[in-house]
C-alpha cells in the first residue's frame, strides 16, 4: 500500500502544498506575491519529484491510476509550461489588479486536475480529473470579476464546457453500459467494431475531448474566451490544458479505443482537416491579437491531431513533439503580448504593434522569430514540428491529409506575415513602455533561443518523445 | 581533405552577421559595412580557392561532409560537383557587390540590411551545397525570410503586396515539394541524394513526385504562368534585393532541376518534356513581348529574366551535352548580366528617384561613363557575340535543334525580341533628347559604383571570349548526368517490359 502512495507522490505533494498555500494565503494580508512565489517553488519541486520518480509502467489502486514514461513526460511538460506562464504573467496580474491570492492556487488546482486526467486508467478518475481542471479554468476565465468581458467569457466557457462535459459523461456511461467496466484495459478488450453502441460512446467521448482542446467544430468558445479573459489567463489556456487534453486523447486512442481504430480515425481526420482550414482562414480577418492566437491555436491543434489520426506510435509521438514546440512558441508569443503596454495600459490590437521594429528592435526581432516559427518556416523549430507530423502522416499514405495540411500552412503563413508586416513595414504609432521585467524578457529569450537553435540538434527532443512511448 | 571547407563557406557569412549584430554603434555604420564586406570578400576568396582545388575530371561529389543530424535518418550532407560549384562562386561574387551597392542606395537601417544579406548568402550557398533533400529544403525555404524582409522593409511603395506575393507564391510551390521529399523518404528509405540516385524510384511514383518538385521549381524559376510574382518583387525590392533575386535566387530552380528532378525521376522528366518545352517557349515569346511594352526599367529587366529563364529550362530538358552546358552557362552569365543591369538601374534611381523609362533620355550627354557600361550590359543582355550572354543562348539553341526544329525556331524568335526590347531600352534611356531637367544636374558614376560595374563587365566579356574554364568545370558533371540519365531510362524501360 505504501508503495502505491509512493507512485502518487507528485499528486499527493501537490494536493498538500495547495492546501498549505491556501491557508497561508487566507491568513496573511496582500499575500499574492508570497503565494505566487510559493506556487512557483511548488511547481519546481513537483518537477523535481517527477524527475526523480521511476518511469517504469505501473498501475495502482485497482488499476485505476497509471504511471509510465508518457504520463511523467506530459506532467513535466504541463509543469514547465505553467511555470513559465505564471512567472512571466506576474506583472500583468498586478497591473490589472487581479492579484488575488487565489489566482496561483487555482492554477495549481487545475494542474492537479490535469495530472489525474493524464494518469487515469479508469473512466471515473478521468472524469474527476477533467472536471477539477475545467472548474478551475472557469474561475480563471472570470477572475477579473469586475470586467464585463472577463465574466462573460467565464460564463460562456462554463456553459459550453458543461454541455460538453455532459456529452462526455453520457459517453462514459454508454461505454460502461456496453462493456461492463470503467477500467480502460477491460474496455479495450470488450470493445470492437461490431459493438455499435460502444462506437456511439466513443463519438460522445471524442466530442467532449475535442471541445476541451478546441478543435473544429467544437471551437466556438475559444476566440471569445481567449479575447475576454485576462491575457495571463489566456496564455495559460493556450498551453497547459491543450497539452493535457491532447495527452488524454492519445491515452484514449491507445488504450480503450485501440480496437476500433477504423471508426475513430475518420472522425479525427475530419477534426484535423476542419481545424487546420478554419484555423488558417478565420484568423486572417482578426484585429485582436488574442483572438488571432485563438484561431492560430485551433489550427495548431489541427496539426497535432493529424499526427493522432495516423493511429500508430510514430504518429502519437509526432503529435507530442508538435505540442512541445507549440508550447514553446505560445509561451514566447504571449510573453511578447505582455510587453504591448502603452502608458500602463495593455494593448491587444494587432495595429498597436505597428512599426515597433524601429523603437523596440529586440522585441520585434523576437516576435519575428516566433511568428515565422508558428508559420512553420525552416530552419525554425516550428518547421520541424510540422515536418515530423507530416513524416508520420505520409508514412501512413494519407496524402490528402498531408497536402491539405501543408496548403493550409500557406494560408496561415499569410496572417503571420501580416503581423510581421505590421511590425516591420508599417509606420510607428505607439511606443511601448520601457520594460525591464526580467521574467518576461528571459521567457522571450529562452523561447527564441530554443526555436532558433533547434535545428542544431532536433534529434534530442525527438528521441526523448519516442522513448516515452516504449 | 579534412578541413570542412563547404561548411566554412556556408557558415562564414552567418558568423559575420552575428558580429554585426553585436556591434553597438548606433549612428556610425562604417563598422557594420567593413565587417560585412570583409566577411563576404573572405568568402569569395574561399570559394575561389574551392574552385581552384576542385578536380574537374572527377564525376563524384567532392569535399563531401557528412554528419548525423536527425537520429540516423537524415544526415547533414554537403558536397559539390561541377554543376554546383560555379553557383557557389557566383553567390560569393554577387554578395560583396550587393554590399558595396547598398552603401549608396540604402539609407535607413543599414546594419539590419547587411545582416539579412549575409544570412541570405548562407542560405543560398547552403542550397547549392546540400546533398540531402531535407537539408536542401530547409535552406531553400529559409531564404524566404530574409528576402521577405528585404523587400518589405526597404522596398518601394507597393512593397507589402510584392513581399507577400513573393513569399506566398514560393511557399505554396514548396510545400508540395516537402510532401514529395517525405514521400521519397518512405519509398527509398533515405533522403541522401547520392543514395537516391542509386536506388531507382519506381516509375509509377515518378510522375507525381516530379510534378511536386516541378511546382516548387516552376514558381522559383519562374516559368509561365506562375511568373507574376517576379516583376512585382523586382520592381519593389531595393537594388541589392533585385540583384540577389535575379542573380541567385532564380538559379536555385534551374539547379534544382539538374540536381534533383532529372537524376531522381528520369522517366517523368522524359515524359514531361512537351510540358516544359511549351511553357518555356510561351515564356520566351510572351514575356519578351510584354517586356517590349514596359515603361518601368526594372519591370522590363524582370520580364527579360523570365524569358532568359525560359531558355534555361529549354536547354536543361534537351538532355544533350550542349543544351545542358548552355543552360548552366546561361544561368551564370545571366547572374552577372542581370545583376549588372539592376545595379545600373539602381545607380540612376538613386539620383533621379524614378524607374520610368520616360523620365530618362539622352543620358549619354551627361553621364558618359554610365552610358558606356549600361550599353555594354544591354548588349550582353541581348546576347551579342563576344559577351557571355551569347554563348549560353547559342549552346542552348544548338541543343534544342537536335531535339526539335520547331521549338528551336520559336525560341530563336525570342533572341530577336530580346534584341528588340533591350536596344529600345537603351535608345530611350541613353540616347535621344533630355526632357528631364534633373538629369542635367546629376553626377556620373562614383568610385564604388564604377568599380563593381567594371568588375562585372570584365567578367562578362572575359567569359564571353574565353568560356573554357567554366565549360571545363561543368562538362564532366553534365556528361555524367546525361549518361546516368540514359542508363536509368533504359533500366526503367527494361523493368517495364519484363
Amino acid at each position: 500500500m505504501i508503495d502505491n502512495f509512493n507512485i502518487l507522490l507528485p499528486e499527493i505533494f501537490l494536493t498538500l502544498s495547495i492546501l498549505t498555500v491556501l491557508m497561508i494565503g487566507v491568513f496573511t494580508k496582500n499575500s499574492f506575491n508570497l503565494v505566487s512565489k510559493l506556487s512557483l517553488i511548488i511547481i519546481l519541486l513537483s518537477i523535481f519529484i517527477l524527475l526523480n520518480n521511476e518511469t517504469s509502467s505501473i498501475k495502482v489502486f485497482s488499476e485505476s491510476f497509471i504511471r509510465n514514461a508518457f504520463t511523467t513526460f506530459i506532467k513535466i511538460l504541463i509543469l514547465i509550461s505553467s511555470f513559465f506562464v505564471l512567472n512571466s504573467s506576474q506583472q500583468f496580474i498586478k497591473d490589472n489588479k487581479i492579484d488575488k491570492f487565489e489566482y496561483p492556487i487555482i492554477i495549481l488546482l487545475s494542474i492537479l486536475g490535469m495530472f489525474f486526467m493524464v494518469s487515469s486508467n479508469d473512466l471515473i478518475i478521468f472524469y474527476l480529473g477533467l472536471e477539477l481542471q475545467s472548474l478551475s479554468l472557469y474561475i480563471l476565465a472570470a477572475i477579473d470579476r469586475d470586467n464585463l468581458r472577463s465574466t462573460e467569457s467565464g460564463i460562456k466557457y462554463f456553459i459550453l464546457s458543461a454541455l460538453s462535459s455532459g456529452l462526455l459523461l453520457y459517453g462514459c456511461s454508454l461505454l460502461y453500459g456496453f462493456t461492463g467496466s470503467t477500467n480502460f484495459d477491460i474496455i479495450a478488450q470488450e470493445l470492437n467494431s461490431e459493438n455499435t453502441g460502444a462506437v456511439f460512446a466513443m463519438v460522445f467521448i471524442l466530442v467532449g475531448l475535442a471541445f476541451k482542446i478546441s478543435v473544429v467544430p467544437f471551437h466556438m468558445w475559444t476566440p471569445d474566451v481567449y479575447e475576454g479573459s485576462p491575457t495571463s489567463v489566456t496564455s495559460f489556456f493556450a498551453v497547459a490544458p491543450k497539452v493535457a487534453g491532447l495527452a488524454v486523447l492519445i491515452r484514449f486512442m491507445q488504450t480503450p479505443f485501440e480496437n476500433i481504430l477504423i471508426e475513430w480515425q475518420t472522425i479525427i481526420i475530419f477534426l484535423a482537416v476542419a481545424s487546420m482550414i478554419l484555423g488558417a482562414v478565420a484568423a486572417i480577418g482578426q484585429k485582436n491579437i488574442k483572438r488571432l492566437m485563438a484561431y492560430s491555436s485551433i489550427g495548431h491543434m489541427g496539426y497535432a491531431l493529424a499526427g493522432v489520426a495516423t493511429g500508430n506510435i510514430s504518429g502519437y509521438s509526432s503529435s507530442i513533439f508538435y505540442i512541445c514546440i507549440y508550447v514553446v512558441m505560445n509561451i514566447g508569443a504571449f510573453a511578447c503580448i505582455y510587453l504591448m503596454r502603452v502608458d500602463n495600459k495593455y494593448k491587444e490590437g494587432i495595429n498597436d504593434l505597428s512599426g515597433i521594429s524601429k523603437k523596440h528592435p529586440l522585441l520585434a526581432f523576437s516576435f519575428l522569430i516566433i511568428l515565422f516559427s508558428l508559420a512553420g518556416i525552416p530552419p525554425l523549430g516550428g518547421f520541424f514540428a510540422k515536418f515530423y507530423i507530416f513524416m508520420s502522416v505520409i508514412e501512413n499514405e494519407m496524402y490528402t491529409l498531408a497536402i491539405i495540411g501543408l496548403l493550409s500552412t500557406v494560408i496561415s503563413a499569410f496572417y503571420y506575415l501580416k503581423i510581421i508586416k505590421i511590425i516591420y513595414f508599417d509606420e510607428t504609432i505607439n511606443k511601448f513602455d520601457e520594460n525591464r521585467n526580467i521574467s518576461i524578457t528571459s521567457t522571450i529569450f529562452i523561447s527564441c533561443v530554443i526555436l532558433v537553435t533547434f535545428f542544431l540538434y532536433p534529434a534530442l527532443l525527438n528521441d526523448l518523445v519516442n522513448s516515452i512511448f516504449i | 581533405m579534412n578541413f570542412p571547407i563547404l561548411s566554412s563557406v556556408i557558415f562564414l557569412p552567418l558568423l559575420g552577421s552575428f558580429f554585426i549584430l553585436l556591434s553597438r554603434s548606433q549612428n556610425n555604420n562604417q563598422g557594420a559595412i567593413y565587417v560585412s564586406l570583409f566577411t563576404s570578400l573572405a568568402n569569395l576568396v574561399l570559394s575561389l580557392f574551392l574552385w581552384y582545388v576542385f578536380d574537374n575530371a572527377e564525376t563524384e561529389f567532392q569535399f563531401v561532409e557528412e554528419k548525423n543530424w536527425i537520429s540516423g535518418f537524415i544526415k547533414f550532407k554537403l558536397g559539390v560537383d561541377g554543376i554546383s560549384i560555379l553557383f557557389i562562386v557566383l553567390t560569393a561574387l554577387i554578395t560583396p557587390i550587393c554590399i558595396i551597392s547598398c552603401i549608396n542606395s540604402v539609407k535607413t537601417r543599414i546594419k539590419e540590411f547587411l545582416i539579412l544579406i549575409l544570412i541570405l548568402e548562407t542560405f543560398m550557398i547552403g542550397v547549392f551545397c546540400s546533398l540531402d533533400l531535407v537539408v536542401f529544403y530547409i535552406f531553400f525555404e529559409a531564404g524566404l525570410i530574409p528576402m521577405f524582409l528585404i523587400i518589405g522593409v526597404w522596398g518601394g511603395p507597393k512593397r507589402v503586396y510584392s513581399a507577400f506575393k513573393f513569399f506566398l507564391f514560393t511557399l505554396l510551390g514548396s510545400v508540395l515539394m516537402l510532401v514529395a521529399i517525405i514521400a521519397i523518404y518512405w519509398i527509398t528509405g533515405t533522403t541522401d541524394v547520392v543514395q537516391i540516385y542509386e536506388i531507382k524510384i519506381p516509375k509509377e511514383y515518378q510522375y507525381l513526385l516530379w510534378l511536386a518538385f516541378f511546382s516548387s521549381f516552376a514558381v522559383k524559376m519562374p516559368m509561365w504562368p506562375v511568373h507574376t510574382w517576379l516583376p512585382d518583387a523586382h520592381v519593389e525590392a531595393p537594388t541589392a534585393g533585385s540583384v540577389i533575386l535575379a542573380a541567385i535566387l532564380l538559379k536555385m530552380a534551374g539547379y534544382g532541376f539538374l540536381r534533383f528532378s532529372i537524376p531522381m525521376f528520369p522517366v517523368a522528366s522524359e515524359y514531361f518534356i512537351p510540358l516544359i518545352y511549351s511553357l518555356s517557349v510561351i515564356a520566351i515569346i510572351y514575356t519578351s513581348l510584354i517586356a517590349l511594352m514596359q515603361d518601368d526599367m526594372k519591370k522590363l529587366i524582370a520580364y527579360s529574366s523570365v524569358a532568359h529563364m525560359g531558355f534555361v529550362t529549354l536547354g536543361i530538358f534537351t538532355f544533350t551535352q550542349q543544351g545542358m552546358e548552355g543552360s548552366i552557362f546561361q544561368m551564370l552569365s545571366h547572374g552577372v548580366i542581370s545583376a549588372a543591369l539592376f545595379l545600373c538601374v539602381g545607380v540612376v534611381y538613386d539620383r533621379v528617384h524614378s524607374r520610368l523609362i520616360s523620365s530618362y533620355g539622352g543620358l549619354a550627354n551627361y553621364l558618359p561613363k554610365y552610358s558606356l557600361v549600361f550599353i555594354i550590359f544591354v548588349l550582353g543582355g541581348l546576347g551579342l557575340p563576344g559577351t557571355s550572354g551569347f554563348l549560353g543562348e547559342f549552346l542552348i539553341l544548338v541543343g534544342v535543334f537536335k531535339k526539335s526544329y520547331i521549338v528551336a525556331m520559336l525560341a530563336s524568335l525570342g533572341v530577336i525580341l530580346g534584341a528588340a526590347y533591350m536596344l529600345w531600352l537603351a535608345k530611350r534611356v541613353i540616347f535621344g533628347e533630355t526632357h528631364n531637367e534633373i538629369i542635367k544636374t546629376i553626377k556620373d558614376l562614383n568610385l564604388s559604383e564604377g568599380t563593381i560595374l567594371t568588375i562585372l563587365a570584365i567578367i562578362m566579356i572575359f567569359f564571353g571570349f574565353y568560356p573554357q574554364p567554366l565549360i571545363d568545370t561543368i562538362s564532366t558533371s553534365v556528361n555524367h548526368l546525361i549518361n546516368n540519365y540514359q542508363i536509368d531510362l533504359i533500366y526503367h524501360l527494361k523493368v517495364n517490359n519484363l
